[in-house]
């Protein structure tokens, strides 16, 4: 049932131009940045003459687009999930989930997987994109392999935020708002604990967790990290729908 | 096991304290048409709500075919086709998509689904509709899309609020004969404002006033209590009242404007021809007898408005 829902909300974000623009535009940046990394490794790294400066060629342009990815995503993410229950709120269609033989789990986690698996086309876009580079040169897919894991999650927990404050409101654009503010303070909380990296605040940030799949390391303490927030947003959307029920 | 289709046990539903539906209790049976009816703010919309599991009732329970709506929610939601008074849809997708996608979250089997699809849209009409986008489609159609979502499961109950709004005359009447052959297999409730759509369509009636049920009956009854025994008889000239009521089996004379005369009779009794030959007799100059019907909507404020003169024979 849950794969029901998510088929419902992929087709939707096809039948409209969001989807593809959407698609489009980001494809475009993200090729965009990678054509650029590849121009510019060869004036950096003919600069690098210590052996010990230089680096790979994998890990030089997928710096650049994963670093790329990762920001542009806080603006992309909330303009995909914001219609994602408010706009069903919006246009009173919900009766039409709720009367129907699901749970409220199925509702959301469904939701929830078809962004995620629309995001996952872009992930694998990036992914390709990188692996072309194995046609001259010899590449890391380790690295490759991190980074899509670590945008892959970070992607999720986006969506996961983005899903709770779509349920929140009937008016997509406060929550494609709502969640924007929210992903963007959490992206950078550990900025403002820079000088502290053991304090609690800074563990919070989606960022610094992003960080060490971005150097290529998986670890299995940030992804229980980001496992975690997303689990608890979808608790919670599935709390405020099930408010709707119980209180009308 | 009784062979109840709903059965909705002291329905309570309480807004912020103040009661939008109290101790609402009715059943219904296989191949029943419920009418539903009630003044704006009654609780219809309410009270279906909570018949469907879109809204969790303060007190009370529902059941449908016996299993209960809070406690098995998946399994009883299965059984109801639930058509809002907002229709639910998704007006981004063409008719054949939405009803797809309608079909597949109520369970169809994925070989049944085409056969469910094409089946729904030949009983509403829409089969020349398909290709269409539900956005660029009439009221009228975009209402039929909506109850086609409802039927395409052929679930055992129909929850239908107020489905003939909108529509123009052609429209209500292949709807009502719609709603009178899927009465037929299963059972219907609907809500509605119009009072004569429920005496052609429903064999079961409900009328709900500011929260409470007030009527519960077979729409016989309604009818009934709508023909009375009362004659309204028109004179050329004014006639002799006294007379009038000495006639036999005549209960009451109550004269109106225009030489009209409403005369009461006992129940069961035909003074009609002594009235005409009464007339005769005296020269009065009858030109009009005719039964004086209450129309279903004085029966409706009677029901609705209890300060205004009590019911005659409500039937709980």
């Amino acid at each position: 049932m849950i794969l029901s829902i998510a088929r419902k909300e992929i087709k939707s974000m096809f039948a409209s131009p969001m989807g593809w623009i959407i698609l489009a535009l980001l494809m475009f940046a993200f090729g965009t940045y990678y054509l650029n990394g590849v121009n510019d490794y060869f004036e950096v790294m003919s600069g690098a003459i210590r052996p010990a400066e230089r680096y790979g060629v994998t890990q030089f342009v997928g710096q650049t687009v994963y670093g790329l990815a990762s920001f542009i995503m806080l603006f992309a993410v909330p303009l995909l999930s914001m219609r994602l229950i408010s706009e069903e709120r919006r246009s009173q269609t919900l009766p039409f989930l709720f009367s129907a033989p699901l749970s409220l789990t199925d509702i959301v986690v469904g939701k929830f997987v078809g962004l995620v698996a629309f995001l996952s086309i872009l992930i694998v876009y990036i992914a390709l994109m990188l692996c072309t580079l194995n046609i001259w040169s010899d590449i890391d897919f380790g690295y490759i392999l991190a980074n899509s894991l670590g945008l892959f999650l970070l992607l999720a927990s986006f969506s996961a935020l983005g899903l709770y404050f779509s349920s929140l409101t009937s008016q997509p654009v406060v929550a494609a708002i709502l969640s924007f503010i929210a992903l963007f303070a959490l992206m950078i909380l550990d900025r403002f604990f820079a000088g502290d990296p053991s304090n609690t605040m800074s563990q919070l940030s989606l960022m610094k967790h992003f960080q060490s799949f971005a150097g290529g390391l998986i670890d299995s303490g940030d992804i229980a990290y980001f496992v975690l927030f997303i689990i608890t947003f979808l608790i919670l959307t599935i709390r405020r729908l099930d408010a709707d029920r119980l209180r009308g | 096991m009784n062979n109840f289709t709903v059965e909705a046990i002291e329905l309570t539903r309480l807004y912020g304290g103040r009661p939008a539906v109290s101790d609402v209790s009715f059943n219904l049976t296989q191949g029943q048409v419920l009418g539903f009816l009630g003044p704006n703010g009654a609780g219809k919309s309410t009270t279906m709500k909570m018949l469907t599991g879109n809204l969790a009732p303060s007190a009370g329970s529902v059941k449908i075919c016996g299993i209960d709506m809070i406690e098995n929610p998946k399994e009883a939601k299965a059984l109801i086709g639930y058509l809002p008074e907002m229709r639910p849809l998704y007006k981004e997708f063409t008719v054949d998509e939405y009803l797809t996608i309608a079909a597949r979250l109520h369970k169809v089997s994925s070989k049944h689904i085409k056969k469910a699809v094409e089946n729904a849209k030949a009983r509403c009409g829409l089969s020349h509709m398909s290709k269409r986008l539900i956005e660029n489609l009439s009221n009228g159609y975009q209402q039929r899309v909506g109850i086609a979502q409802a039927i395409i499961h052929n679930p055992m109950v129909v929850i239908l609020d107020e489905p003939t709004v909108g529509l123009d005359p052609i429209q209500i009447r292949d709807i009502r004969a719609l709603i009178r052959e899927i009465g037929g297999q299963h059972s219907v409730i609907l809500s509605t404002h119009i009072l004569p759509e429920v005496e052609m369509v429903c064999d079961h009636v409900q009328i709900i006033d500011k929260g409470k049920l007030v009527f519960n009956g077979s729409i016989d009854v309604l009818k009934r209590q709508r023909i009375g025994n009362k004659l309204l008889v028109g004179f050329n000239k004014t006639p002799d009242i006294e007379k009038l009521a000495k006639i036999k089996d005549v209960t009451e004379v109550e004269a109106l404007e225009n030489n009209m005369v409403r005369i009461r009779f006992a129940e069961g009794k035909l003074p009609h021809e002594a009235i005409v030959q009464a007339s005769v007799k005296n020269g009065w100059g009858l030109y009009q007898i005719a039964p004086d019907q209450t129309s279903l909507e004085d029966v409706f404020m009677q029901l609705t408005f209890q300060d205004v003169a009590a019911p005659d024979a409500v039937a709980a």
